[in-house]
């Protein structure tokens, strides 16, 4: 059985790296350092982390004028609070000045489980992919996210980071190659593409082989980096299997859904299906239980995808 | 940065405060009154108290300056080109598409900005950021802020005041230009900040209140704030909003109104003739 990690272990070990090789690096957290796992860094590194208490708005802003003056600050708090109480000051403090903040934000999703909608983002990914400038990544496995925290320091500007609250699977290997902006092919097909990021890689991964029993030949695109998007491989993919399936933990208005739809707008419009949350808010359950609440587990992945192969047959006629 | 004297400040006070005047009646629009309001704060900043270099903005061992009460946009600049950063001239161009000087602060474009402010209620959390990395990297610059009285109704405010005490920020000083006036009326009726010194000093601050048009009383209390160890000051400036205009003195109405040809004239020429300067 594979090994479990949550994203928000792995981003807690990666700060506790960075803050031996980068002395530019500080955390700032709003009184949910447990939780975030930046309390790893803040226990080895202690006159660089800033406790900023419960004042979200108040820690974008501290980030800001860290950065300011040359740190590179990672911002952290659950994914609600860092990008719904703090939007603007983001918006206007961080993204505007294009400082060079990261936002680490964990317990994105409903995955978060049984604290239920109020602490469940699903809005957070639409929110920051809508500021120019903004990079935005939501990492699928423990060894994804290590590897966007390493990037994310080497890039110059603000960043959006997504981790999760439960354990999931590990996917990827060391030898997985990240970067910034590059979607990762991790299975070839023909008959359909299913587009997914963050903790809806690995049922994409049980979709692509429930699919392969079906006959039917998916590709499987690892689209870590909502933005900038990896236009020209979602674009190759529509070219060469004429039909899409994207999946996101998140309503699917706004987030990777509409980023592809928006990209497949404009290049080379297929059908396409989304999984995501459909205008509703999350509530208290397992993980597992609120993915078949909201018919986001691999069958509901297979099924979108067998679906729209048959209506892109039926549009060739 | 050697003392001027307080001629010489006054002289600069008056200079700053015509070209802000000038440039908000070509812009056609922009915030005049809390612009006005000011000056003499910004003046004895820029020209007696902090260390700059208008030739090396981002020197590294300046100190900083960040107006969290970014719609004060005209009198920074006007402040900035008299100091140096960039020609005089450049003021017309204010709020005009593709201007280095935009309608609020960005850091971006303009020489001398520290931080893009404008939403109200963000820059002193930007400050204490600013001041902690100082702390944090052994630098002794300062790190001045000012906001509005009216701005103190934003929440983050009073956030990032306890982080400033929390932080014992000494190498940061605040002030607040209480001119009395905001956009709807008078702070008073729309929410009250009545002993606005006495709330910050209940969360810690060091507090000094002045009269913020009078230079050596804005000097005397900086160098106050120098002097005071392990926590941040602020100081309650007491302002005319519209100050140095007649009509616009203590009148609502030049919140955030620009003066037409004619009022700009006459703006200009009270200005000019201000013999006190």
């Amino acid at each position: 059985m594979a090994k479990k990690m949550a994203t928000r272990d792995a981003y807690g070990n990666a700060l506790v790296k960075l803050g031996e090789t980068n002395r530019n690096v500080v955390v700032l957290d709003a009184d949910l350092s447990k939780s975030t796992r930046t309390s790893k860094f803040a226990e080895k590194f202690p006159e660089r982390f800033f406790q900023m208490g419960v004042a979200e708005q108040d820690m974008m802003g501290t980030a800001a004028g860290l950065a300011v003056s040359g740190k590179i600050p990672f911002a952290s708090s659950f994914a609600i609070f860092a990008t719904g109480r703090a939007f603007e000051q983001i918006r206007n403090s961080i993204g505007y000045p294009e400082l060079n903040v990261k936002i680490a934000a964990t317990h994105g999703g409903i995955s978060v489980g049984e604290d239920g909608a109020s602490h469940q983002a699903i809005e957070d990914i639409g929110l920051m992919r809508m500021i120019p400038g903004m990079t935005v990544i939501v990492p699928a496995d423990a060894v994804e996210a290590e590897k966007a925290v390493f990037a994310a320091v080497e890039h110059q500007g603000p960043v959006y980071m997504r981790f999760g609250r439960s354990a999931v699977p590990v996917i990827f290997d060391d030898s997985y190659d990240f970067k910034i902006g590059k979607a990762v092919v991790l299975k070839d097909g023909s008959d359909v593409t299913i587009v997914a990021n963050g903790l809806m890689v690995e049922p994409a991964l049980t979709a692509y082989e429930l699919l392969k029993d079906k006959g039917i030949s998916a590709r499987l695109i690892n689209v870590h980096t909502i933005k900038p998007l990896d236009v020209e491989t979602i674009v190759s993919a529509a070219k060469e299997t004429g039909a899409i399936v994207t999946a996101e933990e998140h309503t699917v208005v706004g987030g990777l859904g509409s980023a592809v739809c928006e990209a497949l707008s404009e290049n080379y419009p297929v059908p396409v299906r989304m999984i995501g949350i459909r205008d509703r808010f999350g509530q208290s359950g397992s993980p597992e239980e609120l993915f078949r609440e909201y018919e986001m587990t691999p069958e509901h992945i297979a099924e979108a995808a067998l679906d729209i192969v048959k209506k892109k047959s039926k549009l060739r006629g | 940065m050697e003392k001027e004297s307080l001629d010489k400040l006054k002289e600069r006070a008056r200079r700053i405060r015509l070209q802000t005047v000038k440039s908000l009646g070509e812009a056609g629009s922009g915030h005049p009154g809390g612009s006005l309001s000011l000056v003499d704060i910004l003046t004895v900043l820029y020209f007696q108290v902090m260390h700059i270099d208008p030739k090396d903005p981002s020197w590294e061992d300046r100190d900083r300056f960040v107006l969290s009460k970014g719609h004060a946009a005209p009198a920074l600049y006007a402040t900035l080109a008299e100091a140096g950063f960039f020609p005089k001239e450049e003021l017309l161009t204010l709020r005009k598409l593709g201007s280095r000087l935009q309608g609020h602060p960005d850091r971006k474009r303009t020489p001398g900005v520290e931080m893009s402010t404008g939403s109200l209620g963000q820059g002193l959390s930007v400050a204490n950021g600013i001041a902690l990395a100082g702390k944090l990297d052994g630098k002794d610059y300062r790190v001045y802020v000012t906001l509005g009285d009216g701005e103190c109704e934003e929440g983050q405010v009073w956030e990032a005041a306890m982080t400033s005490v929390h932080r014992k920020l000494d190498n940061l000083t605040a002030f607040v230009d209480n001119n009395m006036l905001q956009i709807d009326g008078n702070v008073e009726d729309i929410k009250s900040l009545r002993n606005i010194g006495a709330r910050f000093q209940v969360f810690g601050w060091n507090v000094i209140e002045i009269d913020g048009h009078n230079m050596p009383e804005i000097a005397a209390a900086i160098e106050l704030a120098k002097a005071t160890k392990g926590k941040p000051t602020m100081i309650i400036a007491h302002t005319i909003k519209g100050k140095g205009v007649s009509y616009m003195e203590n009148a609502l109405d030049w919140h955030g109104a620009a003066p037409n040809a004619e009022l700009t004239q006459k703006a200009m020429g009270e200005l000019e003739g201000d013999v006190r300067g």
